[in-house]
């Protein structure tokens, strides 16, 4: 009863092969040393504990759930809290102690695939969150917070994707099932991420803006971030309306299993051709709406920042 | 709260609980991957993989059903592998047919899937043994022997320190919230879901200064009593006979596991 709710992206050991999982400890670790080597030269040792507290407010600030449709609940995941309060390299190592404790005292998510997990809840979303904030760093702000939201449902959704891309790549599910599921449910989850990092950024922003200054950790940074970031989140653009452009995976899955025998399965095997599913005939149009949306919408709130910028002074 | 109410570990004085933490994290690392590795369907070895873990459970003073009652915990996940059961290999077993979509469950998918669970399963029982039988500081300092990054050991080392502290704070905080708004929890009455979402972040946001806070106190405290980037242990390790035993038994078990999976 006290425990975290446990958010639907903890992979538990056995759902990825080791193929994939070892690739994702490989990716992890790579940016975690370079993580480690950059924060071992910019902090000193004051910071560590600092962090480490960090971490435990991380955990503990999981904890706080709000009612939002129907007895579902809201809380945060924090990984654009944590980038944009303690700066990219910080706040990477900071979810990556809270995802190992996570696995190695609650067994939420599993050991072999805590790379993975790592990668999904902690390095992926802290890029995002930090590439978007990183970006209107010196404007106003409402402004920073607008983006702090677009930032924090995206970091949700590039690590709902990647999970699912991971367990498609084991040969565990199918691809055209897995996307749009992960994705859809990782809706309202980022939404709730999102409104709930708004209001705590919000919060310390009037009551400590020092902790986010000038002299913060989090804008020594330099902008490279920015760049990185909007990549991942274009690939979420990119392929999100290609999944749910194709609402009728089911149907398919039913066709090919009714009318055509195995000859086709070719499709489904590990590693298939990326060609195909990507190459569909109407994709190429979906994606160009689903950047187009995109743009509109952080467009607006930019927009809906300079507005009500303007009129408060 | 007193810290036990998140310790996974109970305390004993079992064959188990006294081999070294280092044997015991690299076991468990080692039995999980020999777990993944298996063949779909191979249940021999998974039957075999599950009495050694009830023999374990028994050799622990646990009790024969410790871990398998705390083993629940993946289950959910396994909702992201369903769609395997409609893989289409195989031949089908079951079809169902849902408005217009005819599902058809294959020997294949179901196989497939019921070995994933299984894996997932076993995996999460060797996980919680290892914690009920090892001390969290205990575990961390291991982690530490084994060339993890000292920056991220003492991190998880601070975490799990505060994390009784913290959870303290977030206790307060949501009872407090409960006490100003009676009918909150659920019902519209008390303001729509934005109001809430705003209550929870301005939650999130004065725990971030408490903690902020917090751990300005303790880096002074710890100042005063003489840190100097370092933690340390009262728990020396050392590697007894028993120890390198353990490990050459376990070596076989896993050469056997593999063996009989892929009879």
């Amino acid at each position: 009863m006290l425990f975290s709710p446990a958010p639907p992206m903890h992979i538990p050991d056995g759902f990825l092969s080791l193929y994939v999982s070892a690739i994702c400890w490989l990716v992890t670790i790579l940016v975690l040393s370079l993580a480690i080597s950059k924060t071992n030269q910019s902090l000193g040792e004051r910071q560590v504990p600092l962090m480490g507290v960090m971490a435990a407010f991380i955990f503990a600030a999981q904890m706080i759930n709000f009612p939002v449709l129907g007895g579902t609940s809201g809380h945060l995941l924090g990984g654009a809290l944590a980038a944009i309060t303690l700066g990219p390299w910080a706040g990477m190592i900071v979810m990556t102690a809270v995802i190992a404790v996570q696995a190695l005292l609650f067994q939420d998510g599993g050991l072999t695939v805590m790379g993975a997990n790592i990668l999904n809840m902690g390095l992926i979303p802290v890029i995002v969150g930090y590439g978007f904030y990183r970006a209107v760093l010196n404007r106003n702000r409402i402004a920073k917070l607008a983006v702090t939201g677009v930032a924090a449902w995206l970091s949700v959704m590039a690590g709902a994707l990647f999970t699912a891309l991971q367990i498609w790549l084991s040969g565990h599910a199918q691809l055209d099932v897995i996307v749009p599921a992960m994705l859809f449910v990782h809706i309202f989850i980022g939404i709730g991420e999102a409104m709930i990092t708004v209001a705590a950024l919000s919060f310390i922003m009037r009551t400590r803006p020092d902790l986010l200054g000038e002299e913060s950790e989090s804008a020594k940074a330099g902008g490279g971030w920015v760049l990185i970031g909007l990549a991942i989140a274009l690939v979420v653009i990119l392929l999100s309306p290609f999944a749910s452009s194709d609402p009728d995976g089911l149907e398919r899955v039913a066709i090919n299993l009714g009318f055509i025998n195995t000859s086709n399965a070719a499709v489904y095997n590990i590693l298939p051709d990326y060609s195909i599913p990507l190459l569909g005939q109407t994709s190429s149009s979906t994606i160009a709406a689903g950047v187009i949306g995109v743009m509109v919408v952080v467009g607006l709130a930019y927009a809906a920042g300079r507005f009500l910028q303007k009129k408060k002074v | 709260m007193h810290s036990d109410a998140f310790d996974r570990y109970h305390h004993g004085h079992s064959l188990i609980h006294h081999i070294d933490p280092r044997v015991k994290v690299i076991l468990t690392l080692a039995l999980i991957v020999s777990n993944v590795m298996l063949p779909d369907g191979a249940w021999p070895a998974f039957t075999l993989m599950w009495l050694v873990l009830l023999i374990l459970n028994r050799v622990s003073g646990l009790g024969f059903w410790f871990t398998f009652a705390r083993s629940f915990i993946a289950l959910p996940f396994a909702l992201a592998a369903i769609t395997v059961l409609f893989s289409p290999q195989g031949n089908s077993v079951l079809s169902i047919k849902i408005l217009m979509w005819n599902l058809m469950i294959s020997d294949y998918g179901l196989i497939h899937f019921a070995s994933i669970v299984v894996r997932s399963w076993l995996s999460v029982q060797i996980a919680i043994l290892l914690v009920a039988t090892t001390q969290f500081p205990d575990i961390v300092h291991a982690f530490k022997h084994l060339h993890v990054p000292a920056i991220l050991t003492t991190i998880i080392a601070f975490l799990y320190r505060y994390l009784f502290v913290l959870v303290d704070e977030v206790l307060r905080l949501l009872r407090a919230r409960e006490a100003r708004s009676a009918a909150a929890s659920g019902s519209r009455s008390a303001g729509g879901v934005l109001w809430h979402a705003k209550v929870a972040g301005n939650m999130a946001g004065q725990l971030f200064l408490r903690s902020y806070e917090r751990s300005d106190r303790i880096y002074n405290a710890m100042l005063a009593r003489g840190y100097q980037g370092q933690m340390h242990t009262l728990n020396p390790h050392h590697y007894h006979l028993s120890d390198w035993l353990t490990l050459g038994a376990s070596s076989i078990l896993i050469i056997i596991l593999q063996w009989i999976g892929r009879l």
